[in-house]
């Protein structure tokens, strides 16, 4: 019976989160859109319902009538497989984000996280890791020239960044004495890490960047060079598969950004929740900002930043901070 | 048969599997997934045994960053899928005798042990536990390894110094 009861309370957590993120994703293209747009002295969508708000379900209808084409020459499998592994990495990592303390319902003890991995952190880089699949493969499986050096400088950029990405944590772990998510919250309990790790927090913020192939690191599908780089040749909802693990990617860095530099789900009044919902908001309107305002790097300077400027910040850092902790 | 005992099958068979058709397969790329698979599914079998930190590791470094080299050679070079090549005799022989001695040894450790008769107990190592295990006992090790991999890095920039520098001449001499 209790595991029974156990089991009734993750799957409507899982239906929960899978459903909020989902939502999250198409009102986030919206207001990308719609900031964007005021940033450039425009509108934004405004034809769908008042102020556009029935955009996101107009895209979605749209892109599940499209037709989902494969090219004569593709690799079928890959092809049809590359989308599914973007989307579903962003999706799994919020199965070890905390969203906020644990609930008692009925005499039971609710933790308001799907999983608490004691390897957390290492789990989220793992499944960050494997991103580059999607890319790298979608790439090489449409057998276009385009889409071949979307994915190639996708899989060097996504590699390159995600040392510092996880180098950048290391003093984050090194305070927090856990690889836990929901530990590293709870070392913030006095003070969030942004106040003694400003250089781990921009560090850590610029990685994120690249690693979701935003502007000013969107090089793998910069659209004047490759057409649209790696999903070039994907069409209907596969496209939009791709569309929505990048938006989901950006709600994960979020998430993370705020768990582990603003004190995750902590906040004065407001429920946790809400504080945590309200500091993924904050990240991503940042993020949307900064496309608005950055052009895009060259390639050298995206390795050059990457290797000769953030890497050994990073390492500094760690090595400070080891010192400090040891004082 | 307890659960454990027929997920580790069920495990068993996917990396054995996958590992057999990462070695068959003509086309490169489609080598190195099954190789990714028979990673995670090592991966998973770690975490089953208790060592999550370990399976962590297994998938960040070589699902997720060795294989997407391999992946991004591939890529750059553009092996043809349909050339025929069949390794010659000194390329396969040190291969053939060391999976033969291997062989050998595993077969003997099956039929001499007796402890292989008994059935462990899920354990479970936290990384913590693990990383104090490893650095009181193997230090030596950790330290010779880490010295190894910088002797390496050092001679990756050394070479790449030397080219970097006759293609820099090449070019000068073109203008």
């Amino acid at each position: 019976m209790d595991w029974i009861v156990g089991f009734l309370v993750l799957i409507i957590k899982l239906a929960l989160v899978l459903g909020g993120l989902l939502l999250l994703a198409a009102y986030l293209v919206l207001l990308e859109r719609k900031f964007l747009g005021r940033l450039q002295i425009r509108y934004g969508p405004n034809r769908a319902g008042p102020f556009g708000v029935l955009q996101p379900l107009a895209d979605t209808i749209k892109m599940l009538t499209k037709e989902d084409a494969v090219p004569e020459a593709a690799d079928r499998v890959l092809f049809l497989l590359a989308p599914a592994v973007v989307a579903a990495e962003a999706l799994l990592i919020f199965a070890v984000v905390p969203f906020g303390t644990s609930v008692t319902l009925l005499g039971k003890k609710i933790p308001m996280v799907i999983t608490d991995l004691n390897v957390g952190l290492l789990f989220v880089f793992a499944l960050a890791s494997l991103g580059v699949y999607g890319v790298a493969l979608g790439g090489w499986a449409s057998n276009s020239k385009y889409s071949l050096l979307g994915g190639i400088r996708g899989a060097a950029q996504m590699i390159s960044y995600e040392l510092s990405l996880g180098l950048s944590l290391v003093p984050i772990v090194m305070l927090a004495r856990s690889f836990s998510l929901v530990d590293i919250v709870r070392a913030q309990a006095n003070y969030p890490f942004i106040l003694v790790q400003p250089v781990s927090f921009t560090i850590f913020f610029i990685s994120a960047m690249a690693e979701t192939k935003r502007i000013p690191f969107d090089l793998p599908e910069a659209e004047n060079e490759l057409g649209a780089g790696y999903h070039t040749e994907y069409s209907g909802m596969r496209f939009g598969l791709f569309f929505l693990g990048e938006y989901v990617n950006l709600q994960v860095f979020g998430a993370l950004v705020a768990v582990f530099f603003l004190g995750g789900w902590r906040g004065p009044i407001l429920p946790p929740v809400v504080w945590f919902l309200v500091k993924i908001l904050a990240v991503s309107i940042l993020m949307i900002w900064v496309r608005g305002t950055l052009p895009r790097l060259r390639y050298d300077q995206l390795m050059h930043l990457g290797w000769k400027v953030l890497i050994p910040v990073a390492l500094l850092n760690i090595v400070i901070t080891g010192a400090v902790l040891l004082l | 048969m307890t659960l454990y005992g027929i997920i580790f099958y069920i495990l068993a068979a996917v990396i054995v599997i996958a590992t057999g058709l990462a070695i068959t397969r003509r086309n490169l790329v489609h080598a190195v997934i099954y190789l990714i698979i028979s990673f995670f599914g090592s991966a998973m079998l770690y975490f089953l045994f208790g060592a999550p930190l370990l399976a962590a590791l297994e998938i960040i470094i070589y699902a997720g960053a060795i294989m997407v080299l391999f992946l991004f050679i591939i890529m750059m070079l553009r092996v043809d899928p349909t050339a025929l090549r069949r390794p010659s005799l000194r390329h396969w022989l040190p291969a053939g005798i060391l999976g033969i001695i291997y062989l050998a040894v595993a077969a003997l450790v099956v039929i001499t042990d007796p402890g292989s008769q008994a059935t462990l107990k899920t354990a479970m190592a936290r990384p913590r536990a693990l990383g104090q295990f490893l650095f009181q006992r193997y230090w030596l090790s950790v330290e010779i390894i880490s010295f190894l991999l910088l002797i390496a890095l050092i001679g990756a920039l050394y070479l790449a110094r030397a080219f970097l520098k006759e293609s820099r001449e090449q070019s000068e001499g073109e203008l």
